[in-house]
């Protein structure tokens, strides 16, 4: 009896809050999780990009708060689409983030295939590969211009041991044939583990009982790995193709640190040329044009890459 | 009696709880790059906070960052600097957009005399226009890019016979451009001490000022001029001219010759790291880096030499200013304490132990006192190459006209594209862009 008397009391004490939400439907018990995010998203995502756009639209300057703005139409972007230091820009982008990936899925695959053998010290070396990805950029960029120093680096040293040339007669960060390279080698150095490690998890989720029927068929390891190996983990490669592609295309820090953009111009990626007409030129107006021309070129690209990307899980 | 004795108590109160609110200890900050100076300067402000009893706090930000967040914060209005000592080209842009507090009523008010500080700086740190007698600073550290040079190994006889013989002159202190690289080409890869040594350290910075600063130090003495002076903005010509041309090929023969390899991207550390580890035998730095010379265990101690910015090919002789104003930053909740800290700054005395602590001091009654030119070793060749100064733009779109440099110079000198023609001309497009956004042209 005392038992039945505290269940039904304690119905009873919870009945005003049960009822709030037995007021509400399923649907409105939805909105009303979902929308601290949603509130989030819009105000720090989506109201920037409306007023980014609405920016790139005008003559407004940051660092001239008291000046009159006035509406320039599209004349921000008809001068970054006709200005040749934003093309050559967009060139160093595009040579930068070809080689980088180019090289980091070559040598990140292939580590990867390494790794997956069992072999003695296999857990150490995955450890010791990983760890250039574990630092800061900054830290990256700082010691790799040491090792690039014509006088006293180490990767000139190596590179004089190898072909006989005087360490001090090249610049890898000085010379503008040679920057542009020195800035994929040490990206590629940092990143090529995080290729690895995709490519790993994508070789480890193979059925070992694929290349066991592969084997019953007489299959050579060449016709397996070419036929079982490469496409299995294809669609894992091209996730980590996407977000290198992506990282890359939006690189600073690194780039910075190693060259600062020279010389001249010739390692000044798009985000360099952006920050510099953003926030040393203060160029608001004519910087948001430019910030929204590089956002509809990576959403562009990686739409149609993501599409790509589904076609071929769906294979 | 009683009512008497109330007053007297009433009137104490209220005289003490006057000088208590003029004694209120605030705690002031003071803004600033991060270098030797700056220590100096915390060493000197113990005295002010002694004697008004306000607290001073320091945000030193270093030389490559120093703009961008020093600006950024004047931009938005920002409370952390009461007071700031912002570099010269600041001037225009924070004087047009509200950042520093005019200070002219407070200079007539406190008997404080642009008069009695050198020209050159209170036009370079304090006017706005220039040339104008509207005051936005006080001069607060006078500095400008001059030379050093190693006086142990151009005293040396083997070296100076070999000189001799070479260029049939004596091996010394140059006087003109051409004179400079040929001193620099005699020591550049030269064996000294078992060690390989290079001809100079220069200005190549891309990414802020440095080559800018390395490259007009040499183009004002060929000619280079920024405008006409008889009609403002007026460009074409005189920044392109045949004179300022050879001065940018000038500077980029001395860049290929006689520069240490990896010299592509140096600035001021880099400048001091290369003649302090004895890799260079000359070396351009502004006169901020002398005091560190002087104590160094390597070139320290009677090893260096210094020297004005040598004369051009028709004799002109400019130098590029350096230094800073302080000013009081508008935004500020503690104006008056910071006033007080500028009118304590300004003291003959407090200017005098500036200079004895590294830091130069703007003030004559300091700079033109017949000790001076012997109180430091490099002291009348600081005093020399103030006199010569000229600097780089102050417009309120210093920052845009600036990069473009960067970018102009960097390309050509360092980069080796196209001639000192194209990058000029191409300096002179960029620049009227700018000017005719800003409504000037």
């Amino acid at each position: 009896m005392t038992d039945e008397t505290t269940v039904r009391d304690s119905a009873t004490a919870r009945a005003p809050h049960a009822r709030g939400f037995r007021g509400l439907s399923d649907r409105m018990v939805g909105w009303t999780f979902i929308a601290p995010s949603i509130i989030l998203l819009l105000a720090i995502n989506i109201f920037p990009l409306i007023w980014t756009i609405r920016l790139s639209l005008t003559n407004y300057r940051a660092n001239r708060t008291a000046a009159e703005v006035k509406s320039v139409g599209l004349r921000n972007y008809e001068r970054i689409l006709t200005d040749p230091d934003i093309w050559n820009a967009m060139q160093a982008t595009a040579h930068f983030v070809f080689w980088t990936l180019f090289l980091q899925v070559l040598i990140g695959f292939t580590l990867a295939y390494l790794i997956n053998k069992k072999f003695r010290g296999n857990d150490l070396w995955t450890t010791i590969i990983v760890l250039p990805m574990m630092l800061s950029p900054a830290v990256v960029g700082n010691f790799w211009t040491f090792l690039y120093q014509p006088q006293i680096g180490l990767f000139n040293y190596f590179v004089g041991f190898l072909t006989g040339a005087d360490p001090s007669s090249f610049s890898m960060i000085g010379d503008t044939a040679l920057a542009p390279w020195a800035i994929v080698i040490v990206d590629t150095w940092m990143w090529t583990p995080f290729v690895m490690l995709i490519c790993l998890a994508g070789l480890r989720s193979i059925p070992e009982s694929i290349y066991e029927a592969a084997e019953c068929d007489r299959a050579s390891k060449w016709r397996q790995f070419w036929t079982i190996t490469i496409p299995m983990a294809l669609p894992f490669l091209m996730l980590a193709v996407l977000f290198r592609g992506i990282e890359n295309f939006k690189m600073f820090d690194l780039v910075v640190q190693l060259t600062g953009g020279g010389p001249g111009s010739i390692t000044e990626l798009t985000s360099i040329n952006l920050k510099r007409e953003a926030f040393e030129k203060w160029r608001t107006g004519y910087a948001s044009a430019y910030a929204v021309i590089l956002f509809v070129t990576v959403f562009g690209l990686a739409s149609i890459y993501v599409k790509a990307l589904n076609k071929v899980k769906e294979r | 009696m009683h009512s008497r004795h109330l007053l007297t108590a009433g009137a104490c109160a209220l005289l003490m709880s006057g000088l208590a609110s003029q004694a209120k200890a605030e705690d002031l900050t003071l803004c600033w790059a991060s270098w030797d100076p700056a220590n100096a300067l915390v060493e000197l402000s113990k005295d002010f906070e002694a004697q008004s009893g306000h607290n001073m706090s320091f945000e030193f930000v270093p030389w490559p960052n120093f703009a961008d967040r020093m600006l950024n914060e004047l931009n938005s209005g920002g409370k952390l600097c009461d007071l700031m000592i912002g570099d010269s080209q600041w001037i225009g842009g924070s004087a047009e957009n509200g950042h520093y507090v005019k200070l002219n009523d407070f200079f007539d008010a406190e008997g404080i005399k642009m008069d009695d500080f050198i020209d050159a700086t209170v036009t370079g740190y304090s006017e706005w226009p220039k040339n104008s007698p509207n005051y936005w600073a006080l001069p607060a550290f006078g500095d400008v890019v001059g030379w050093t040079y190693r006086k142990d190994w151009f005293e040396r006889p083997e070296l100076r016979a070999e000189f001799k013989e070479k260029y049939g002159r004596d091996l010394g202190v140059p006087e003109t451009f051409a004179e400079l690289k040929d001193i620099a080409e005699f020591f550049q890869e030269r064996e000294i001490d078992g060690k390989t040594v290079y001809g100079a350290s220069i200005y190549t910075e891309r990414g802020s000022e440095g080559i800018t600063m390395g490259a007009m130090d040499v183009l004002y003495s060929f000619g280079f001029l920024y405008e006409n002076p008889d009609q403002p903005y007026d460009m074409e010509g005189f920044v392109n001219s045949e004179g300022a041309v050879a001065g940018l090929e000038y500077y980029k023969e001395l860049y290929d010759c006689c520069t240490p390899p990896g010299s592509s991207n140096g600035y001021m550390s880099e400048g001091i790291d290369a003649f302090k580890s004895g890799q260079v035998a000359l070396q351009m730095n502004f006169a901020f880096t002398w005091p560190g010379f002087e104590s160094d265990a390597n070139v320290g101690h009677g090893k260096t030499g210094y020297f004005v910015n040598p004369k051009g090919p028709n004799g002109d002789q400019f130098a590029q200013l350096g230094g800073q104003g302080i000013s009081v930053v508008s935004y500020s909740d503690k104006k008056d304490a910071a006033l007080e800290y500028i009118k304590w700054f300004a003291q003959p005395e407090v200017q005098a132990k500036w200079w004895e602590m590294g830091g130069f001091s703007c003030l004559k009654a300091v700079t033109l006192s017949p000790e001076f030119p012997e109180s430091q070793p490099y002291a009348q060749t600081f005093l020399d190459s103030m006199a010569v100064v000229k600097d780089f733009w102050a417009e309120p779109s210093y920052a845009t006209l600036l990069q473009d440099t960067q970018r102009r110079f960097h390309d050509y000198v360092v980069a080796g594209n196209g001639t000192a023609q194209e990058a000029l001309d191409g300096l002179v497009r960029d620049w009227t862009e700018t000017f005719e956004d800003d409504g000037k042209l």
